[in-house]
């Protein structure tokens, strides 16, 4: 909403420019979005007169004008057809900056002439009005005068209003709040009711629900015009357009006094009751913006005999409107069921200044004193004579008096504001305090937000200043032992640490995705699809962060940068409970096609294996302990060249490997794709131990020996299985099996493979004799031949 | 003598003239080798008579000795020469380029969360979680809103389709739900920051339909808005990591809080570039307030009793401010390049030895 200065000094008496009002609304809760002072870029713009126009000598469309201006008589090149002798113009000078061009002028020829000055058109001054040529001003205007005050153009505060206060919506209310921050005296003169000269000939009637309150009279023998200078000003200066005295006036008190009022011809009405309340009759209602809207049952309307003629509270009909014929009217004043309002303007996406007002709900005993206020005005402007007033209904009670101890100001806000000037703050505001004890504060009717003593503290802390509130340290806490962070945040923040120093980089992408890549990824059920996503392929929850990433990757190879290696640490969401969503480290790495001079590139699969077991044991997870399975992952990876990580089969902690090509391809993907997921919430716990003590070292002073064995195994069988069982031959001897060598050709039986493992033996407590070391051999060969492994000969 | 002197001299020109550590090895046999030249002359000493024998040895001897450090001086001479040439030989072109690595990072949001968390811990907050999928009752009800009020409409919020009985859940559209869930599950006195996501059907220049918040809450018997003051004083200069972080606190409005507040931070914006601290406009960083006696209800806690003040930042918007980002959209785009022109140092995690990036 906006107001000028001169339209705030109505309501308060003040010295305060603009820019101190917009800092004291700011300090009581209005958030001041923009000052404006249209004057301020106006300044080197003044009224100048023609003088004498001559064809310029080297142009046809060009005139060369002399001109009587502020500066005295200049020689100016115009080329607006409307330039002649006699008009009375704008004139800019050389140096004055134009905000319509944003150009700043300098003296230049134009066409061989030089021109001394410009004449403006209202584009050119960002004023409204017709552009095709200059201004033509009135001849009255002296030659000097300044363009603001031919326009009476003055500063604008444009703010925002938060929800919880509709009496902000006019500035009346505003006022009641400068005025106890101490900026000014608030004029609030009691409104004196227009006594009747005969009886309404109109009743109302209301349904008591969706319309509580309605009051009206019929004015006769108005005429209606265009409204007066200090209105249509007034209206302008904030942007409305003036249209007629009649709606001026109603538009008038909605930002003066937020009391939106509608005026209905009579000679148009049906019959002569009104009824105000849900519609008996929903046919479509063509409204005063000249659109058909489908009237539903649900809103609240206004009919005659002739069925709806207005959306109560939001727009009139078209049917029943004023114009310059208009003699006589019926004025309306009513109060509406804020919901229902908020509703229809929802329904009908109608945003008028009536329907933002009720839906926030207006001052209910404001009815019939806006109704008197706008009575006065349109007999003062329109002449004409009132009726008496009807009413039907009756406004919503008051709050409820709230049981209020001042010193709760100081215990909600650490301000210590003495108990006097606490009563002096609720009672500017329009609160009726009375010292029992506790006080009982009395909640005036334009105040629906006050509920309790928590409301009235912010209403004194406001208007004293949060600037005033003292910051006070809170008690110290002692630091918790072992940190704040649960395990699973600790290995969150772990991983994202390790993944950043593995050449990872950390991406943040949206929690939704298409429901279509969901589906790849197993998920993309339609109870995880949004009713109203923001846009279709951001329209379902993720099951698996991998998509995303893909996309992301996919995204930077076609813009030139192929390659990427990503990880994500974030929700994924296998339903709608709180415990279906669970957290994974996800890290893919898109294909690289970079060279390298001495092609020494690991295998991209490899080096991820070598990632992902690094990342574990980062996060102590118990890797020797863990199950590689090949053959069983989820169906978004390559069933070859995938593995799952798993401490059984119903606990997979991780799978990675190569994503699949028809998984890809639907991605409009290709290459291969790597990555693995991490399931957080399923990685082991370290076993809980008393205290930080890593234990005692037991290290052997005997040198460990190798063995290097051969072993022809079946293609396709898991080299994995077979170190295990080499491992497993002697526990307390074999600290350690590794393949070295794997061979497929001349010297190996088709379809079989070599495997060569080198095999460390520690010994405990003494070095290892011949016969010893023979002896381990050979449970370590008959430990492979069970796993299906045959020592090569 | 003079013969001795003469062979010593023949040796050792010989010696001068081998060219390599072999043709000196042959030298070395042809003189002191079982036939060679010196050992020859001391076969001859058995013939001589015993009173020349000895001055005769003693000669021959000196003689060998003085071939033999010839010998090795050359010898020496020869193996620098050898080592030279074969370190020449060795040379490779260490302008060729490494291994490539990849230089990843950590995000500057989830960055900026480990800042806020590493600051809030040392004010002694704990750190809670929630679902971002929620229900009406934790997001909305328990919060103090109003049955029809705006952030319950599809315009705002992120809604499921309502289940058999009717129900829809929706996207949290808050922090604030994890308010609820902690004060219910737990008992007072409570001080703790929420970091998560949170989601709003917005999509613009400066609004994503997904970002981060981090909130606080605190309640005890005493807490109050001067408290919340000092928190948040303590909080920016920490954060922002400057002496020159202006702010303004001032009412607001807020369901779920009263009296409500906001507080604006100082900032310039120059081109792409953000910088906080001078600057002449005002930007909005968190909302906050006395928590509202009908949550505190709601969640089992007595007003009458209990307490405090809850309050709500954007992450994202604050890694702009401090780090000059200039576009919320690019957060969540994982563009490599701006993820490694904004990103951080896996091993920069914020701790309070070595600041906090």
């Amino acid at each position: 909403m906006k107001f000028s200065l001169s339209w705030l000094k109505d309501h308060l008496d003040t010295d305060a420019d603009i820019q101190a009002v917009a800092a004291a609304m700011t300090a009581a809760g209005l958030e001041v979005e923009d000052v404006t002072d249209p004057a301020a870029k106006l300044t080197p713009f003044t009224v100048a007169k023609v003088v004498e126009a001559a064809r310029h000598p080297n142009a046809d469309k060009l005139q060369v004008l002399q001109v009587d201006t502020v500066d005295g008589r200049k020689e100016i090149v115009c080329g607006a057809p409307n330039a002649r002798a006699g008009l009375t113009t704008v004139y800019a000078p050389i140096g004055a900056y134009v905000p319509g061009l944003d150009v700043t002028l300098v003296e230049k020829p134009v066409r061989g002439v030089v021109s001394n000055g410009m004449m403006c058109s209202a584009a050119e001054l960002e004023l409204d009005g017709d552009s095709d040529g200059i201004m033509e001003l009135s001849d009255d205007l002296a030659v000097g005068t300044p363009v603001s005050a031919v326009f009476a153009l003055e500063p604008v505060i444009d703010f925002e209003v938060t929800p919880n206060r509709p009496d902000w919506l006019g500035v009346h209310g505003i006022a009641r709040d400068l005025a106890a921050t101490g900026l000014g005296a608030f004029k609030d003169a009691p409104i004196p009711p227009v006594k009747g000269t005969f009886p309404c000939p109109i009743t109302v009637k209301v349904d008591g629900d969706a319309c509580p309150l309605f009051s009206g009279r019929v004015i006769r023998g108005v005429k209606n015009g265009p409204s007066p200078k200090w209105l249509a000003d007034k209206l302008t200066s904030i942007g409305l357009k003036p249209i007629s005295a009649l709606v001026d006036i109603t538009n008038y008190l909605s930002f003066d006094r937020a009391r939106p009022l509608h005026v209905y011809d009579v000679a148009k009405l049906s019959g002569s009751v009104i009824e105000a309340g849900l519609p008996a009759d929903t046919s479509d209602f063509v409204a005063l913006d000249g659109k058909t809207y489908a009237v539903t049952p649900d809103m609240t309307t206004i009919s005659d005999a002739s069925g709806v003629i207005g959306l109560g509270g939001v727009m009139g009909g078209a049917s029943t409107g004023v114009d310059f014929e208009t003699v006589d009217v019926f004025l309306e004043s009513a109060w509406f069921d804020p919901i229902r309002i908020a509703q229809t303007g929802r329904t009908t996406a109608i945003t008028s200044d009536a329907q933002y007002r009720f839906a926030r709900g207006v001052d209910p005993e404001f009815v019939v004193p806006g109704l008197e206020l706008a009575t006065q005005l349109i007999l003062d402007l329109c002449g004409g004579e009132a009726s008496e007033i009807v009413v039907a209904g009756e406004a919503p009670a008051r709050k409820p008096d709230v049981a209020f101890d001042p010193a709760y100001v100081a215990q909600l806000t650490g301000l210590d504001v003495p108990h006097d000037k606490v009563e002096t703050i609720l009672t500017a505001l329009g609160f009726g305090v009375t010292k029992t004890t506790p006080w009982t504060v009395s909640v005036p009717s334009f105040r629906r937000d006050v509920d309790g003593k928590a409301d009235l503290v912010e209403e004194v802390a406001r208007i004293y200043g949060f600037n005033h509130i003292p910051a006070t340290p809170l008690p110290a806490v002692a630091p918790k032992n072992g940190g704040v962070l649960t395990p699973s945040q600790a290995r969150a923040r772990t991983a994202r640490r390790a993944l950043a120093a593995y050449g990872y980089s950390e991406a943040v992408t949206w929690s939704f995705m298409p429901q279509g890549y969901a589906k790849l990824f197993g998920g993309g059920s339609d109870a995880l699809v949004l009713a109203n996503p923001i846009a279709s392929e951001l329209n379902c929850m993720r099951p698996s962060i991998l998509p995303n990433l893909l996309e992301a990757a996919g995204r930077n190879a076609s813009k030139g940068y192929p390659g990427a290696q990503l990880f994500e640490i974030g929700p994924v969401y296998f339903g709608l409970e709180p415990n279906d969503q669970k957290t994974v480290i996800a890290a893919l790495k898109a294909p690289d096609k970079a060279r390298h001079w001495a092609a020494t590139g690991q295998d991209a699969l490899f080096a991820l294996k070598s990632d992902l077991l690094a990342l574990l044991e980062e996060l102590n997870v118990p890797v020797a302990s863990l199950q590689l399975v090949q053959g069983s992952n989820s169906g978004w990876w390559h069933p070859g060249r995938s593995a799952r990580l798993q401490l059984g089969p119903k606990t997979v902690l991780a799978e990675f490997g190569e994503l699949h090509p028809s998984v890809l391809k639907a991605m409009d993907l290709d290459g291969a794709y790597v990555g693995f997921e991490i399931r957080l919430d399923l990685l082991p716990q370290p076993k809980a131990k008393s205290g930080k003590s890593k234990g005692a070292l037991s290290l052997s002073n005997l040198m460990p020996l190798t063995r290097d064995f051969a072993f022809l195994v079946a293609a396709g069988t898991a080299s994995g299985d077979l170190v295990r069982a080499i491992r497993g031959a002697d526990k307390g001897l074999i600290s350690e099996a590794r393949v070295f060598d794997v061979y497929q050709g001349q010297g190996v039986p088709e379809g079989q493979v070599s495997l060569a493992v080198e095999v460390t033996l520690q010994p405990a407590d003494k070095t290892l004799t011949e016969p010893e070391i023979d002896a381990v051999s050979q449970k370590i060969v008959a430990a492979a031949q069970k796993a299906g492994a045959v020592l090569r000969s | 003598m003079s013969t001795y002197s003469d062979l010593a001299a023949e040796i050792e020109a010989e010696i001068l003239t081998a060219q390599d550590l072999a043709a000196l090895d042959a030298v070395r046999v042809s003189a002191l080798g079982k036939t060679g030249r010196i050992s020859g002359l001391l076969k001859t000493l058995g013939a001589l008579p015993p009173e020349e024998r000895k001055a005769t040895g003693a000669a021959i001897n000196a003689v060998r000795d003085q071939v033999q450090a010839a010998l090795d001086a050359r010898k020496d001479v020869l193996e620098a020469e050898h080592l030279s040439r074969r370190l020449q030989s060795e040379r490779i072109d260490l302008s060729l380029p490494a291994a490539p690595r990849a230089r990843g990072g950590v995000h500057p949001t989830m960055q900026v969360m480990d800042e806020m968390v590493a600051i809030f811990a040392e004010m002694g907050f704990e750190v809670a979680e929630g679902p971002d999928i929620e229900d009406d009752f934790h997001n909305f009800t328990a919060l103090n809103f109003p049955e029809k009020h705006p952030a319950r409409e599809m315009h705002d919020t992120f809604f499921f389709n309502p289940d058999e009985n009717g129900v829809r859940k929706l996207l949290r559209t808050h922090t604030s739900p994890v308010q609820i869930r902690s004060m219910i599950a737990g008992k007072p006195p409570f001080r703790l920051i929420v970091p998560g996501r949170v989601f709003r059907c917005d999509s613009d220049q400066t609004h994503t339909p997904m970002f981060h918040q981090i909130e606080g809450l605190v309640i005890d018997k005493t807490a109050h808005m001067g408290h919340l003051k000092w928190v948040f004083d303590t909080f920016l200069s920490r954060f922002f990591e400057t002496d020159t972080v202006i702010t303004q606190f001032r009412p607001h409005h807020f369901p779920f809080t009263e009296p409500s507040a906001e507080m604006d931070v100082r900032y310039s914006r120059n081109g792409a570039e953000i910088r906080i601290g001078d600057g002449d406009r005002w930007m909005e960083i968190l909302g906050s307030g006395m928590v509202h006696p009908n949550v505190l209800k709601a969640c089992g806690v007595d007003p009458d009793e209990y307490q405090g003040f809850a309050f709500g930042m954007g992450v994202d918007r604050l890694a702009m401010l401090k780090y000059g980002v200039p576009d919320l959209r690019d957060m969540f785009a994982a563009d490599t390049r701006w993820l490694s022109h904004y990103g951080f140092s896996g091993f920069s995690a914020p701790n309070p030895a070595s600041g906090l990036s």
